[in-house]
């Protein structure tokens, strides 16, 4: 053994001796140089392997079973089983476990708040007594838990209530841990801003029924008053990067009534320009259909909505896209176009949309009339979807079905069969059968036009 | 700036004996070593500028403020005594005989607080330290005046916290008071009680006074059994979990008491066992009476308990008793606890009788999932053919009816054991800046515990069930073919040279070698999944009577087995 040893380690100082393999960085361990290795204490039993960490105490596993034991009721929504295992679980929150103790406020609030929003015997009463005390077990978790009954509260359409508790909230500070608690400050503030909008769109309401002058110039200034609020809120929160959608929606409807489009405009293009800032398709919409009620120019339109295709290709907006697009003078515009209606049907959601479906006909029927110049256009489309298309579109079944709920569908879903896929395609078959049983006209016409051009330039055939 | 300042302080730390002082944040001088902090704070020079005096004395203010109520000075053995007390009380109050608690235990622990140096001796380990630094005192009295009020527990009911019945504690507090009281603890010795670990010093703890008190019942020959102890426990019926709320009020627990008599785990079998025999050889107690055939915990005796229990019958005990016979562990010398003898086994006398119920049972069914269930079907059919004789026992019958009834009590006590509520109304808390905050959380949670309580409806008033030595009742008046102590085991036996031996000439043996407890701890290591179900089954009963792991039990019949088998192991 010593000998085959010997000759292992001959044998790898040779490999390191040539240095071949290796780029001369290779460091060279000689064993008289290693240190020698220090073994780790074995524990005093073989055979206990030692997990991480402490035993649980007999009080951490009695309030684990304890949960076990809710978490059953909630799921069966036995919720007076439920709160009798809270009673004893509760004490969690006097843990002697640092680390269990910081933890267990969330969870009592959300086990408790659970119960009581469906136990009968619960009340809006119950609840707030209950947020109440947990928002002061523990500091870190006050903002949260102020925040969420207040969602409470607003789901039980208590609005006074709801802001009267987030006007505490705001006015909280708790030493150092305030500075602690900035975003989520800004986020109660937020909200606040939101119910400030709510009264102010109330405000609004009322002052458009309202006959008497001085009575409308007072109401006047009380929604300025909210505008004011609620614009200071907005304007705070839509600094921290985030998704934002319900603050910067109600944001610019502030604006817009008091026709600051200059804030608008840059509110909206820095939600969906800034790099730091979330991908979210939103914001491009917003800014799209802030831009065309401004009437702004197809151009700049167009491009808010190019990045909308590139991050949701199934949006629905890429229809009146895809009709902007066409409207172009460019045949580069005309070829994107087909494109986006091509992307768009690939989405199971759009697969009984009428209308993007006579699009893709009208715009495959321009182009062939045209002259067939730009016919690659739609072969390079149909090459990467031929595999799959017909079964995901062109089935027989599908006919079938189209042809009972929805002709008009079917008819143009046959047309763009027809030309894809050739007038023996089991959809074009099928559709243009029962069309001539029911003695259709228009499907007459369909048949020539497809017979034309199936036969000379079917591109399934020719490819 | 810290060691300027502290440098000039060179008295040794009251706890430790070390200098090492450091400053808190409130200018107070504590020892880095042991973490104590004494009644010394930095002074600020006069001649320093005149915020710094405002800084003082608004300093000083706040440290009036924050010290907490110091009640008496008391030491960690009186706690503890306390505790025993009623831990005794309660046990009388159960029935056992009041002998336990003024002779026995009360020697008992007198003892331990010699042995321990505590007390009873003419110089008390805890003084010591205390002793090198008011070196005066010694001088003055050099007769240390050792606990003399320690008559019987129930004489110094009392004035168990009146001075004249601890002139140690008095004297000490008069030397001391001004120097030697430390934040940290409630107690005096709390802090070093924790810290000194000499060689063959036995420390009491929590788990220890239940292992005083069995010592105590088994000086007795109690009719009570280690689990039955630890189960009154559980239940409620002998104070453990916040038994320091028996503590007269003056008695201020806080800083390192808690670890001590705070209780976060409930007693566990092994460990109180363990602990008592190491109690009984610290405290150097003579043999313990005999245990013999008469005595409650005797094999034969517990066997009876244990079948009834388990609802089998009765002709069963004739075999526990000849594996008992022919294995000599009902022999007296084997049962009774000698602690001098230190080679005899530490026997526990429940898991033992246990375990020989099930070797019993594995004797004549097998139990390997095939020869019960045959025999079961056997004898349903004889029963069903013959209604009026004595009925067969019937394994099958009789598995599923405990099996039903094992699932819903095991249910309940999984349940009720979730519902245990641990902390007592008067929350404990480990020094005055946390009184505020573990007050207020308790609040709270008093407060939610009342809604949420009014929301499950039968705010369920628990009574306090009578202990009882039976968990599972099969009364014989409850006649559904319910109870099967009057079955008989035909079918399973056979007459052989005038002795009645089992049909079933085979057996298995749980395991062939057994391990070093040295090495692994354990002497088996048992893997459920590696065993048949029936055994399986009632190893889990017996493990839901006893209270203790099926491994416990488990260990046991390996062990049984080996001596039953030991000449056939031998000539392999």
């Amino acid at each position: 053994m010593d000998s085959f040893v010997e000759q292992l380690t001959r044998g790898a100082e040779e490999e390191f001796t040539e240095e071949s393999a290796w780029d001369g960085s290779a460091v060279r361990i000689e064993s008289s140089s290693l240190p020698a290795i220090h073994l780790p204490v074995l524990p005093r039993y073989l055979q206990h392997t030692t997990t991480g960490g402490r035993k649980a105490t007999g009080f951490q596993e009695t309030k684990t079973a304890c949960f076990n034991y809710i978490h059953e009721a909630l799921l069966e929504n036995q919720w007076q089983r439920a709160a009798e295992f809270m009673t004893a679980y509760l004490e969690t929150l006097e843990s002697t476990s640092a680390e269990h103790r910081m933890a267990a406020p969330e969870v009592v609030w959300r086990i408790g708040a659970e119960i009581l929003c469906h136990h009968s015997k619960s009340s809006i009463e119950e609840f707030n007594y209950f947020a109440e005390r947990i928002k002061n077990v523990g500091v870190k978790n006050y903002l949260k838990v102020c925040l969420e009954h207040v969602f409470h509260l607003l789901c039980n359409g208590l609005i006074d209530d709801a802001y009267r508790n987030l006007s505490l909230a705001e006015g909280w500070r708790y030493g150092e841990q305030t500075a602690a608690h900035d975003k989520e400050m800004k986020l109660i503030q937020a909200y606040k801003g939101l119910l400030d909008y709510y009264n102010w769109s109330e405000k609004r309401k009322a002052m458009l029924e309202l006959d008497d002058d001085d009575l409308a110039q007072f109401v006047e200034q009380e929604m300025h008053s909210f505008f004011r609020q609620a614009a200071v809120n907005f304007k705070e929160i839509i600094k921290i990067p985030g998704v934002w959608d319900p603050f910067v929606k109600c944001y610019v409807e502030l604006l817009e009534f008091y026709e600051d489009y200059d804030e608008v405009r840059q509110v909206l293009s820095e939600y969906a320009y800034n790099s730091k800032f979330p991908s979210n398709p939103n914001a491009h919409v917003y800014l799209y259909q802030f831009l065309k009620r401004q009437g702004e120019s197809k151009k700049t339109r167009i491009a808010v909505l190019k990045i909308l295709h590139e991050l949701v290709p199934s949006h629905e907006l890429m229809l009146e896209y895809n009709a902007m697009l066409q409207k172009s003078k460019k045949r580069k515009k005309h070829r994107l176009g087909l494109q986006v209606i091509f992307t768009v049907l690939d989405f199971a959601g759009w697969k009984e949309h009428v209308k993007a479906w006579s699009c893709l006909a009208k715009q495959i029927k321009q182009i062939l009339e045209n002259s067939s110049k730009h016919l690659y256009w739609i072969m390079e489309e149909w090459n990467s979807r031929k595999d799959w298309w017909p079964a995901f579109h062109f089935s027989h079944h599908l006919a079938k079905i189209n042809w009972q709920e929805n002709e008009s569908l079917a008819c143009e879903k046959a047309f763009v069969a027809g030309i894809l896929l050739g007038k023996d395609c089991k959809y074009f078959r099928y559709v243009s059968h029962q069309g001539h049983k029911a003695k259709k006209g228009r499907f007459q016409t369909m048949k020539k036009f497809v017979k034309k051009h199936s036969s000379s330039h079917n591109p399934s055939v020719s490819i | 700036m810290e060691e300027e300042e502290t440098r000039d302080y060179s008295e040794p730390c009251m706890q430790c004996c070390i200098i090492n002082w450091g400053l808190t944040d409130e200018g107070k001088f504590y020892c880095k070593s042991c973490h104590n902090v004494i009644e010394r704070t930095t002074e600020v020079l006069t001649s320093d500028v005149v915020p710094n005096t405002k800084i003082q004395s608004i300093s000083k203010g706040l440290r009036k403020r924050k010290k907490i109520d110091k009640g008496w000075e008391w030491y960690v053995c009186e706690g503890f005594q306390c505790i025993l007390k009623k831990q005794a009380e309660a046990l009388q109050a159960l029935g056992v005989s009041p002998q336990m608690k003024d002779e026995i235990l009360c020697n008992f622990w007198r003892c331990y607080l010699q042995k321990s140096k505590q007390a009873y001796c003419s110089m008390p380990v805890t003084d010591n330290a205390l002793i090198s630094d008011i070196g005066t005192d010694v001088d003055s009295e050099p007769e240390r005046i050792s606990l003399h009020g320690f008559s019987s527990f129930s004489e110094s009911d009392g004035d168990l916290q009146t001075e004249s019945s601890f002139g140690r504690v008095s004297s000490i507090g008069k030397a001391s008071a001004t120097e030697t009281t430390s934040v940290c603890s409630g107690s005096v010795d709390g802090g070093s009680y924790l810290l000194k670990r000499k060689k063959g010093d036995l420390k009491m703890s929590m788990p220890m006074t239940l292992s005083l008190c069995y010592l105590a019942l088994l000086w007795l020959r109690e009719p009570v059994t280690l689990s039955d102890l630890l189960r009154f426990v559980l239940d409620g019926h002998i104070p453990y979990l916040n038994a320091f709320q028996c503590f007269p009020e003056e008695m201020k627990l806080y800083g390192v008491d808690l670890k001590i008599f705070r209780v976060e785990s409930w007693p566990v079998y092994e460990d109180v066992h363990k602990k008592m025999y190491e109690l009984a050889a610290f405290l150097d107690l003579p043999c313990f009476p005999a245990i013999t055939n008469s005595c409650f915990l005797h094999p034969n005796i517990l066997c009876i308990k244990y079948l009834m229990e388990a609802n089998l019958p009765d002709e069963l005990h004739n075999w526990t008793c000849r594996v008992v016979k022919k294995i000599n562990v009902g022999e007296t010398d084997f049962l009774t606890l000698d602690p001098v003898n230190k080679s005899t086994r530490k026997v526990k006398y429940d898991v033992l009788a246990a375990a020989l119920i099930i070797v019993v049972l594995k004797l004549l069914f097998l139990l390997d999932d095939q020869y019960e269930w045959l025999h079961a079907s056997f004898a349903r059919k004889r029963n069903q053919k013959n209604k009026e004789e004595c009925p067969w026992f019937d394994f099958k019958k009789w598995y599923t009816i405990i099996k039903k009834s094992l699932d819903v009590e095991q249910k309940k006590l999984d349940e009720e054991r979730a519902r245990c509520l641990w902390k007592c109304e008067k929350p404990l808390f480990y020094s005055a800046k946390e009184k505020y905050i573990v007050l207020k959380r308790r609040q709270t949670v008093v407060n939610l515990q009342r809604q949420f309580g009014s929301l499950s409806g039968s705010m369920q008033v628990s009574e306090k069930q009578k202990p009882s030595s039976f968990q599972l009742n099969w009364a014989e008046e409850n006649t559904d073919g319910i109870c099967f102590h009057g079955h008989i085991l035909e079918g399973i036996l056979q007459e052989k040279d005038n002795s009645l031996t089992t049909t079933n000439t085979k057996y298995w043996l749980c395991t062939v070698k057994l391990c070093n407890e040295k090495i692994c701890g354990h002497l088996t290591h048992y893997k459920e999944s590696d065993f048949p179900q029936s055994y399986q089954f009632v190893l889990n009963l017996f493990s839901f009577l006893l209270r203790v792991p099926a491994s416990l039990i488990h260990e046991e019949v390996c062990l049984i087995e080996h001596k039953l088998f030991k000449t056939k192991l031998r000539r392999r």
